[in-house]
């Protein structure tokens, strides 16, 4: 389906990334957001507030950050699109709702727009320390969708994005921003709105007499309803038969989360987004995401005009990792490496070595957070990658 | 079995989700006849049961939502009212029923009651209220009266407990009573007024946990319970809700404590919206949200 014309700002804007987030979410069809104040990401609800009443929906800013991440899911089983944003305290607040969203199958957008931690750690500066938190804050197994912008443009069209995933897959999706890119300030252009297309939500076509909550469809994504419309129907936390019903059995549990997890991991492939510069003859590639992955391509350029073969693969769909590209990458004859840059200190770098095992050497080019890396400091990663293996040789 | 099928059937068989039975619940406790009450009221008030939504929390009255058969959501420990809030405000033709226990509503979902009273939610809440952590085994809690007797203060709880309907009333409620299980009749009436009314109303239900409270103090079973909560409860409606506190096997005080009108939370963001955006508002919520 097209997007409702009255949410897409269309035209040329000069905006910074949270404010393109929120016509992202607009221009996504979602009407419903709830919120606690927290600095970076303040200014998306902030506009959201200021936009949503024009268009029939609402802001509501709740007490904590617990409140606003289940008010939202409370909302989408009214049948709205919704979406909270945080950063890196709120976000850890929001860990068990990530988990009913799982568990649940409640399509959502979670909005990290990352800073400087642990704890309040440095609120007005970026750090990329949540990537981790991401993927396995909630307790329990489970798979979810996360995705890194790394611009305002990408922050309207991710968040677009976030939602057709989250509804595609019946899944929370994070939108992990940073402080850098939530307030530069570019050129966003918002399209019209017929070339927009959104994924509505997957209601059943089953009556309720036959419908069943949980009882997934080919994809092993079962089909939604709503509330107030008849169907009776029971949602729950706690492990879950194909009904809804709880339940204990270690068989109706293993069943359960094997497909929750695997109607993420089974699309991986599918999920998978990437951007590649000159990854055709590299020898190092650098692997960076989010705001890192610009000064890193700056390295990458200041490594060709010295003749040194540097490429780089950033990821735009983080979670779930894009491992297959990642292992065919490794196989290449020529590649003396892998340099992860991010503005932690070692948590992706932790699974591109997963992926790549011993084929080829991977490298951490770290930074606590505060700022973005030098391009410098990466063009002499480069480098020296370059150089150890022609020393080696 | 024969004998079954010549009974009549349970006039609110058609409310409970009976492929469920049998429940979870201990034999004395009070939720399942909170629950009775429950359906008759929801069948007294003759409602669209279609657009009727319950919401519990975690813990024994958790479970209440489960055996409903209604649209019903057993959401995260303390959080079913923002949960609520959230489906309400996105649906408001619904009729939202936010059932749970005491520690659940006041201990970790203590700041979203408030929040929720304060705002006017139009919001049915219903607690039960066993004054202990039942599923978990009997510990201390915030409606625990001072000296009882709890897994976790095995020497007499130190603490004063909240008194729900004056928290009520303070943080805005519009409607507030207060029964025991032992009133069935008053119970089912006040789910009724409740089901009638605007705004966050709130009923507070004493409940006896035979299991855990009655008998780690010496109480008895819910036979017990029920000659107690008949003979110290003293029917006031009106009372000043800070007169209503409880204390370890004392007086209790019921009845329908507060029953005002102020305009609900969706009332007046439509008016405040209306007046700062004049014609460009169309109007908040129905369709526009649900898309």
């Amino acid at each position: 389906m097209k997007a409702d014309p009255r949410g897409v700002l269309s035209g040329v804007h000069f905006l910074d990334g949270d404010q393109a987030c929120a016509e992202g979410a607009l221009a996504a069809g979602c009407r419903f957001a709830a919120g606690y104040p927290i600095t970076p990401s303040t200014e998306i609800v902030e506009r959201f507030a200021q936009r949503v009443p024009l268009l029939g929906g609402m802001f509501l800013q709740m007490e904590d950050e617990l409140a606003a991440s289940i008010a939202i899911q409370g909302a989408v089983w009214a049948g709205a699109k919704a979406f909270t944003v945080t950063s890196g305290p709120g976000f850890s607040l929001m860990m068990e709702h990530i988990g009913y969203a799982a568990m649940t199958e409640t399509p959502c957008v979670i909005v990290d727009v990352q800073r400087g931690g642990p704890s309040t750690g440095l609120p007005t500066l970026p750090a990329q320390a949540d990537m981790q938190q991401a993927r396995w804050g909630s307790h329990g197994d489970y798979e979810l969708i996360a995705l890194a912008p790394n611009s305002p443009q990408e922050c309207f069209d991710l968040t677009i994005e976030a939602f057709n995933l989250a509804e595609r897959y019946r899944t929370p999706v994070l939108l992990m921003m940073d402080e850098i890119v939530g307030h530069m300030t570019e050129r966003v252009e918002i399209p019209p709105a017929e070339q927009i297309e959104l994924v509505p939500r997957r209601y059943t076509t089953k009556p309720p007499a036959e419908y069943q909550p949980f009882a997934p469809e080919a994809d092993l994504v079962p089909a939604m309803v709503r509330a107030g419309q008849g169907y009776r129907f029971h949602i729950t936390g706690l492990t879950h038969d194909e009904r809804g019903y709880p339940t204990t059995s270690v068989a109706a549990h293993d069943r359960l989360v094997r497909r929750l997890v695997a109607k993420i991991r089974n699309h991986a492939a599918q999920l998978t987004r990437v951007e590649e510069h000159f990854l055709e003859d590299a020898e190092v590639i650098v692997l960076a995401y989010g705001i890192t992955s610009r000064v890193a391509l700056r390295a990458v350029q200041m490594a060709r005009a010295r003749g040194i073969a540097a490429g780089l693969l950033r990821p735009i769909l983080i979670w779930p990792f894009l491992e297959a590209r990642l292992r065919q990458l490794a196989r290449r004859p020529g590649l003396s490496g892998i340099l992860v840059a991010e503005i932690n200190l070692g948590q992706i770098v932790r699974e591109v070595e997963r992926c790549v095992g011993a084929q080829v050497p991977v490298q951490l080019a770290g930074h606590a957070g505060g700022s973005v890396h030098h391009p410098q400091e990466l063009f002499e990663a480069i480098v020296q990658m370059a150089h150890a293996v022609e020393i080696e040789r | 079995m024969s004998t079954q099928q010549s009974l009549p059937p349970n006039p609110v068989e058609t409310l409970l989700r009976t492929d469920r039975m049998p429940h979870i619940w201990c034999p004395g406790c009070g939720i399942g006849t909170t629950m009775n009450c429950f359906a008759r009221a929801l069948q007294q008030a003759r409602l669209d049961l279609d657009k009727v939504v319950i919401v519990s929390g975690i813990g024994c009255t958790g479970r209440v939502a489960g055996y409903a058969h209604l649209d019903s959501f057993h959401t995260t420990h303390g959080r079913a009212i923002p949960f609520a809030t959230g489906l309400k405000l996105a649906n408001p033709e619904l009729t939202v029923v936010v059932y749970s226990g005491d520690g659940d509503l006041i201990a970790i979902g203590g700041n979203h009651f408030i929040h929720a009273a304060r705002r006017n939610v139009d919001l049915k809440v219903i607690c039960v209220n066993n004054f202990i952590y039942g599923m978990t085994g009997g510990q201390v809690g915030p409606t625990t009266p001072a000296t009882a007797l709890t897994s976790t203060t095995p020497y007499g709880c130190p603490e004063q407990p909240f008194n729900l309907p004056h928290l009520a009333e303070s943080a805005g409620a519009v409607y507030v009573a207060r029964w025991t299980a032992y009133h069935v009749r008053q119970i089912t009436h006040s789910m009724v007024e409740m089901f009638r009314k605007s705004g966050f109303c709130f009923l507070e239900i004493l409940s006896p946990c035979p299991t855990l409270y009655q008998r780690r103090n010496r109480l008895g079973d819910g036979l017990e319970a029920m000659k107690y909560y008949k003979e110290a409860s003293v029917t006031r409606h009106g009372a000043p809700t800070k007169e209503v506190a409880l204390s370890f096997q004392g007086p209790i005080v019921v009845g329908k404590f507060v029953d005002v009108e102020r305009p609900t939370y969706l009332e007046l963001l439509n008016q405040q919206l209306a007046r700062a955006l004049e014609a460009q508002y169309t109007g908040c919520i129905e369709e526009h949200v649900r898309g």
